[in-house]
C-alpha cells in the first residue's frame, strides 16, 4: 500500500468527524488532487536536494483533540514576553480559547478560528481559501484536505492595527506520531495594516508532522508584516507554505526564522499583481547535528515597477544540512522591476554542507535583478581582530558566529521579537559570561 | 620591554622581512617610517601575531619572554596592542559588547576580577572623553558603518580600555583629516606614561608633529637602512624616500 493510499483511508475516517466536514468540496478536490500527485521526490526539480521520504514513509494519522493540560506558564518561552499581544493558541491543531487573549482588537478588524468563521463569515473562507497557495503542490493538497481549524485575520479599508497578533502553534506528547495541518488566511483590504507572527513550538519531545500554509492577500496600498519562527521539537517534520498575493503600492515583509525539526521545508510566495508593490523575504536559519532545512522563495513579477529584496543566511554545524533556492520570475510585462537576493552560509564543521540555488527567470528587458550567494568559513581577519584585542580561540569565533546571524536579525522591524531571537541566539553560540 | 634580533618573516612564500633589529624601552616612542612596500605594516603586523606570516628566523624577546611562541590572543593579553589600519567591520557586535569582552580578558589574564555591564559604563565614561567619542558609539555594531576617522578613533579608545604595555599604530594617520589626526595622536599622549611604550608605524612625517618620536627608524625593502632621532623624520620630509633607498642595496 503506497503513503497516499494510507491518507486517503485518513481522510475518509476524518470525513465522518463532526467537527471536520466544512468545506466538503474543497477538501474533496485535495485529496483527489494530493493523490494524483503522491509526494514529491528528488527527481522533483523543486525538491532536488530535500528527500521527503522519512515523511512519506510514515503515516502520521491527523491528531485526536485532547483536552490540553498546559498553562499560560508552559507557554512563556515562546511568547516574547508580550503580554499585550493578541495571542491565539492551538495545541496539537486544536484552537484552546482558555490559553488566548484577543479580545482588546480594534472594533473593526476581525480575528476568527475557522470554526467561528463559517458562523461569521462564511463567504470569506468560500471566496479566498484554497485560492492563493498552489494546490498542485502536494503538501498544500494535503494541508487542504486535513486542515481542521485555522485562523482567518480579515483586516477591513484604511484600518492599521497597531498590535502584532500572534498565533502560536504547540504540539505537546499527545502529538507523537500524528500530523497536524493548520491553515491562516489573512485579508488585508485597501490601506490596512496588521502585524502576524506564526511560532511553531514543541513542549515534550518526539516525532510529529507539521504542515501548515498561510495565505495572505495584500489589498492595494496595505502592509502586511508576517514573521514565522520555526522551532519544533527536534525530532519532528515541519513543512511550511506561505502565499502572498500583493495588490499595487502594498508592502509584504516575510521573516522566516528556523532552528528546529529534523527535516523543514519552508516556502515563501509572492505574487506581485499590481503596481509600485514592495516584497522583502528575509531569513535566517541555524542547524546542528543531522538537522535538514530546506528554503524555497519565490517572487513572481507580474506588474511593473515593483521592488524585490531577499537576504537569507543560515548557520551549520555537524553534519546538517542546508538548502536555499531563491527564485524570481520577471514577466514581460513587468519592466522596471527592481529585484535584490543575497544567500549567505556559513559553514562551521566539515560534515556541514549547504546547496544554494539562486533561480532568475527574466522576460522583461528594463530590469534590475542581482543575486549573490556565498557560502564559507569565519573570517580570518576578523578573527585576528578579535584575538589582537585578546579574545582568543572558541571565543572570538563565537561571536563572530553570533555576528553573523545578529546581522540579519536587524532586519527584522518588531522589536520584541528581534531581540528575543536574538537573545536566543546569543545563549545558543555565546558560551556564558562567567562575571 | 622589546628586543626584536634579525628577524626574517615571509607572506605567501615571499620574503618580506630581511633581518630587523630593534629595541623598544619602557617609556620611549619609536617611529618607523618607509616608503610603501618597505615592510613596515608586516613588522607590526608579525609582532602582533597575525596568521598570515611566516617567521623565518630570528627572534623577538618582550618582557623576557620569547614572544613568537605566543598566540595573539595571549600576546594581547600580555600587553601588546595593534592599533589596525583597517579596522574590521563586525556587523552584530555591539561595540559596547566587545569592548567589554576584551577588557574582561585583559582582566582575566592579570589575575583581576571581571566587570559586568554596569560597571563597565562607569570605566568608558572615562575612556570615551579621551577621543572624543559619546556613549551612544558603545551602541553601534563594532566598525560597521564607521567613517575613516571613527575607526580610527575607536581603534585608540580600544587602546585606552586595554592600556596596553606596548601600542602598535600601524599607519594611523592614512585617510584622517587633520581634525581626527589632533584627536587620535592627543588620545595617544594621554595614554602615554613612563611604563609603556609607542611604535608609531607611518609612510608620512605629519603624524609626529602631535605624537612626537624619541627615535626613528627606516625601513626600506625590509632591513632597517636608517635610525636616527626626531630630526631624521623631518629630513624624510624634505628629501623623500629614494637617497636612503640608493645605499640601501649596498653593503653597509
Amino acid at each position: 500500500m503506497t503513503a497516499h493510499s494510507n491518507y486517503r483511508e485518513l481522510f475518509e475516517a476524518a470525513s465522518h468527524g463532526a467537527s471536520r466536514d466544512f468545506l466538503p468540496q474543497l477538501k474533496i478536490a485535495a485529496i483527489e488532487q494530493f493523490e494524483a500527485t503522491g509526494f514529491p521526490t528528488t527527481r522533483d526539480e523543486d525538491w532536488h536536494f530535500t528527500s521527503v521520504s522519512p515523511i512519506a514513509e510514515r503515516t502520521f494519522r491527523p491528531v485526536r483533540p485532547s483536552a490540553t493540560t498546559l498553562t499560560g506558564d508552559d507557554l512563556a518561552p515562546f511568547t516574547y514576553g508580550q503580554d499585550d499581544w493578541h495571542l491565539l493558541v492551538f495545541v496539537n491543531g486544536r484552537f484552546e480559547p482558555a490559553l488566548s487573549s484577543f479580545a482588546q482588537l480594534d472594533a473593526d478588524a476581525q480575528v476568527m478560528t475557522f470554526t467561528e468563521a463559517l458562523k461569521e463569515a462564511p463567504e470569506l473562507l468560500a471566496e479566498r481559501l484554497g485560492t492563493l497557495a498552489p494546490a498542485a503542490h502536494a503538501f498544500t493538497a494535503l494541508n487542504t484536505a486535513f486542515m481542521a481549524d485555522g485562523v482567518v485575520i480579515r483586516v477591513p479599508r484604511g484600518v492599521a492595527l497597531e498590535t502584532p497578533i500572534h498565533i502560536l502553534y504547540v504540539a505537546d506528547a499527545h502529538a507523537v506520531n500524528a500530523s497536524q495541518h493548520p491553515r491562516t488566511l489573512v485579508v488585508a483590504e485597501r490601506g490596512a495594516q496588521v502585524t502576524l507572527v506564526e511560532t511553531f513550538a514543541a513542549i515534550g519531545g518526539g516525532t510529529y508532522f507539521t504542515n501548515h500554509v498561510a495565505e495572505v492577500v495584500v489589498g492595494e496600498g496595505a502592509r502586511v508584516d508576517h514573521y514565522k519562527v520555526q522551532r519544533e521539537g527536534g525530532d519532528a517534520f515541519h513543512v511550511g507554505t506561505t502565499q502572498a498575493t500583493q495588490a499595487r503600492d502594498s508592502i509584504y515583509h516575510s521573516f522566516s526564522f528556523a532552528i528546529g525539526a529534523q527535516l523543514s521545508r519552508t516556502n515563501v510566495y509572492s505574487k506581485l499583481l499590481g503596481e509600485n508593490c514592495e516584497v522583502r523575504l528575509n531569513g535566517l536559519y541555524a542547524l546542528e547535528e543531522a538537522q535538514h532545512a530546506d528554503h524555497q522563495t519565490f517572487v513572481e513579477h507580474i506588474a511593473p515597477g515593483c521592488s524585490s529584496r531577499e537576504v537569507y543566511k543560515g548557520i551549520l554545524d555537524g553534519t546538517s544540512h542546508g538548502v536555499f533556492n531563491g527564485k524570481v520570475y520577471v514577466h514581460p510585462e513587468a519592466q522596471k522591476t527592481d529585484g535584490k537576493q543575497t544567500n549567505k552560509a556559513l559553514l562551521l564543521s566539515d560534515g556541514a554542507r549547504v546547496d544554494s540555488k539562486p533561480q532568475l527567470e527574466i522576460f522583461a528587458d528594463d530590469v534590475k535583478c542581482t543575486h549573490g550567494a556565498t557560502v564559507g568559513r569565519l573570517d580570518e581577519m576578523a578573527l585576528f581582530y578579535l584575538k589582537s584585542r585578546g579574545i582568543g580561540g572558541e571565543r572570538a569565533r563565537a561571536l563572530l558566529t553570533y555576528a553573523f546571524a545578529a546581522e540579519v536579525l536587524e532586519l527584522i522591524e518588531l522589536e520584541p521579537l528581534k531581540v528575543a531571537l536574538e537573545a536566543l541566539l546569543f545563549e545558543r553560540f555565546i558560551p556564558p559570561d562567567p562575571a | 620591554m622589546l628586543k626584536i634580533d634579525n628577524l626574517t618573516a615571509n607572506a605567501g612564500g615571499k620574503q618580506i622581512l630581511k633581518g630587523i633589529s630593534l629595541a623598544v624601552n619602557a617609556g620611549e616612542v619609536h617611529a618607523i617610517m618607509g616608503p610603501n612596500g618597505s615592510g613596515k605594516s608586516t613588522l607590526a603586523q608579525v609582532i602582533a601575531g597575525h596568521p598570515g606570516y611566516e617567521v623565518t628566523g630570528g627572534t623577538v624577546t618582550y618582557e623576557g619572554q620569547d614572544l613568537l611562541a605566543l598566540d595573539a590572543e595571549v600576546r594581547a593579553q600580555q600587553g601588546i596592542f595593534l592599533a589596525f589600519q583597517y579596522p574590521v567591520e563586525i556587523p552584530g557586535v555591539s561595540n559596547a559588547y566587545f569592548l567589554r569582552a576584551a577588557y574582561n580578558e585583559v582582566r582575566k589574564a592579570k589575575g583581576l576580577e571581571e566587570v559586568d555591564p554596569m560597571e563597565f559604563l562607569d570605566v568608558m565614561a572615562q575612556k570615551l572623553k579621551i577621543v572624543e567619542m559619546t556613549e551612544d558609539m558603545l551602541q553601534r555594531s563594532v566598525n560597521a558603518g564607521f567613517s575613516g576617522g571613527e575607526k580610527k578613533r575607536n581603534e585608540i579608545l580600544q587602546m585606552a580600555v586595554l592600556d596596553p604595555k606596548l601600542a602598535i599604530l600601524d599607519e594611523t594617520d592614512s585617510g584622517l583629516d587633520i581634525d581626527a589626526l589632533r584627536i587620535v595622536a592627543e588620545g595617544v599622549n594621554k595614554l602615554k606614561r613612563p611604563d609603556n611604550a609607542t611604535i608609531v608605524v607611518t609612510h608620512y612625517q605629519r603624524l609626529l608633529n602631535y605624537i612626537v618620536p624619541d627615535y626613528v627608524h627606516v625601513l626600506a625593502q625590509g632591513r632597517i637602512v636608517r635610525s636616527g632621532g626626531k630630526e631624521l623624520a623631518l629630513e624624510l620630509e624634505e628629501r623623500g624616500y629614494d637617497w636612503l633607498l640608493e645605499t640601501a642595496g649596498a653593503p653597509a
